[in-house]
């Protein structure tokens, strides 16, 4: 927490000092509520200042509880709670290049720490690591041509914790139509992961004695241990678990169009693909065929996947104070998995600085051909899971967001450009239900 | 093959009625209300981990601008 609170503290004051090097006001994007974008305002010599300056920080905070009854770690019963807190900042730099291009440089950085009661049962005896931390660095650099209306840009992601490794990168390209009305574009993503390969307890090898006295255990976090008679550690070997790779490729595309003065839309599809090892390795499945000790095995999923979502956006300005914020989305997959998502925000100004925007989101799914709740697979399955991700379900998720961007900035701190809070309740028919709360602070 | 056609047809569906619906021309003075914040075609920054978690209890994701597969221990 002191951490936190020391890098809330250092990004404030380096948004003061950046606004006091800022002596010209942005012309490039206007977030003014209510405010009419005035082409060729500002300067009338027609100067631009190339200097690097930071153009916004942002920094979220979230936290996240959630409970349930079907976790897949335990098989398809046992607790599913969580608590999850993550925080983190953005930060955005600009300079114009000699062709006077708009350059951002996006520098991200977040760390979340959870608490996962059923991760304790990766251990039979439920004595293993109750939680974890992640951490996810990224980077964007965006090049924006204004004359012609395109952009180009790359990013690469991180994310580590205990059990996985990520590595991403992406290149993203957007075009708008002659008349400035839509933008095209395209993102071609790939991920490239590595999942540590942590076993449930019962099927980590057993100790091997020795030598008269003494035996070999090997952890689960991969460990070897030379035990003595009397359970006293003569020596340890920190080994590494042996990993599996994931790969995710994406093609993402998105078309957003003007329709009128008051409403706008955006359609959007990706096509993804994904390889490598798609389950968990300490994710349980039961069945009554097995011969195990505990009647038990671990998940066996394909080694591929295909996904195709697809949605559109839609957002109307309703008279002079109410945004009507909609999305929906279809979902299918080749394991089976279709789904609809539907979503509508209504977000109201009390004053053009200030809204409050009540939520609600319903999702739906069929269950993938591979799911069996607890206890009910059978000999003739040739992939099993009982992970309730994969179940047939419906979810409802509701809440409420305020935020606030007053032009002197929040409680009169002009670095404090905005300030948004949401919270949201979600319950699925499979009972779990988590609520989550989030804070984002603006800074320019 | 059927879930590639079943996506085909859906994009279809949705690219004409973007299309069969009028698009006028806009002035710069009449996007006033496109240009405010709020009417941004994209996810709020403060639903970020909402998004996260979605993608962890849910089978589908993608087409909002997050997050695919990949990238935490989520499939």
């Amino acid at each position: 927490m002191k951490k936190i609170y020391l890098s809330v503290i250092g990004f404030s004051i380096i948004c003061r000092l950046g606004a006091h090097a800022q002596t010209k006001q942005d012309t490039t994007r206007n977030n003014h509520p209510f405010a009419v974008y005035t082409p060729g305002s500002g300067d009338s010599t027609g100067y631009q200042s190339r200097a690097l300056r930071v153009d916004e920080v942002d920094l979220f905070s979230s936290y996240y509880n959630q409970n349930g009854d079907h976790s897949a770690v335990t098989g398809g019963i046992g607790t599913q709670k969580v608590t999850d807190f993550s925080s983190g900042l953005d930060l955005h730099l600009v300079w114009l290049n000699q062709a006077y291009n708009k350059n951002t440089l996006s520098v991200g950085l977040g760390y979340d720490h959870h608490s996962s009661a059923s991760s304790a049962y990766v251990a039979l005896n439920g004595g293993g690591k109750p939680g974890g931390d992640r951490i996810y660095p990224s980077l964007d650099w965006t090049v924006e041509n204004a004359q012609k209306g395109t952009s180009f840009g790359v990013g690469a992601y991180y994310s580590g914790e205990y059990n996985y490794k990520s590595k991403g990168a992406d290149l993203h390209w957007s075009v708008k139509t002659k008349d400035r009305s839509g933008e095209f574009g395209v993102k071609l993503q790939g991920y490239f992961d590595q999942v540590t390969m942590i076993l449930p307890s019962e099927f980590i090898h057993q100790p091997v004695a020795q030598q008269q006295g003494t035996m070999i255990i090997t952890t689960a976090s991969g460990n070897t241990e030379v035990v003595g008679t009397n359970g006293q550690v003569i020596s340890s070997t920190k080994n590494s678990l042996p990993t599996s790779p994931r790969t995710t490729l994406t093609a993402a595309f998105s078309y957003s169009q003007m329709i009128n003065s008051r409403l706008q839309i955006m359609l959007l599809g990706d096509v993804v693909a994904q390889s490598g090892y798609l389950g968990l390795p300490f994710h349980r499945v039961y069945a009554p065929y097995l011969q195990t000790p505990n009647k038990d095995t671990i998940e066996k999923l394909p080694s591929s996947r295909f996904k195709l979502p697809i949605g559109v956006r839609a957002n109307y300005f309703l008279g002079d104070n109410i945004i009507l914020r909609s999305y929906y989305r279809y979902y299918t997959d080749d394991w089976g998995i279709r789904s609809n998502t539907a979503s509508l925000e209504v977000a109201y100004k009390i004053t053009p600085f200030f809204s409050i925007s009540p939520f609600y989101r319903y999702y739906d799914q069929s269950a993938a051909k591979y799911f069996a709740p607890y206890n009910a697979h059978t000999a003739a399955d040739i992939y099993y899971t009982s992970n309730y991700e994969d179940a047939k379900f419906q979810a409802n998720y509701f809440g409420v967001g305020f935020r606030i961007a007053p032009p002197n900035g929040v409680f009169g701190w002009q670095n404090l450009h905005d300030l948004e809070i949401r919270y949201g309740h979600y319950s699925q028919t499979t009972d779990l239900v988590s609520d989550v709360i989030s804070v984002n602070l603006g800074f320019k | 093959m059927k879930m590639i056609k079943q996506f085909i047809k859906i994009s279809g569906c949705l690219l004409v009625a973007a299309t069969a619906t009028s698009c006028a021309h806009l002035k710069e003075y009449q996007k006033s209300r496109l240009n405010d914040s709020e009417m941004v075609l994209s996810n709020r920054k403060v639903e970020r981990n909402e998004l996260n978690f979605q993608s962890y209890l849910e089978g589908a994701s993608g087409a909002n601008a997050g997050k695919t597969g990949g990238g935490c221990g989520c499939n």
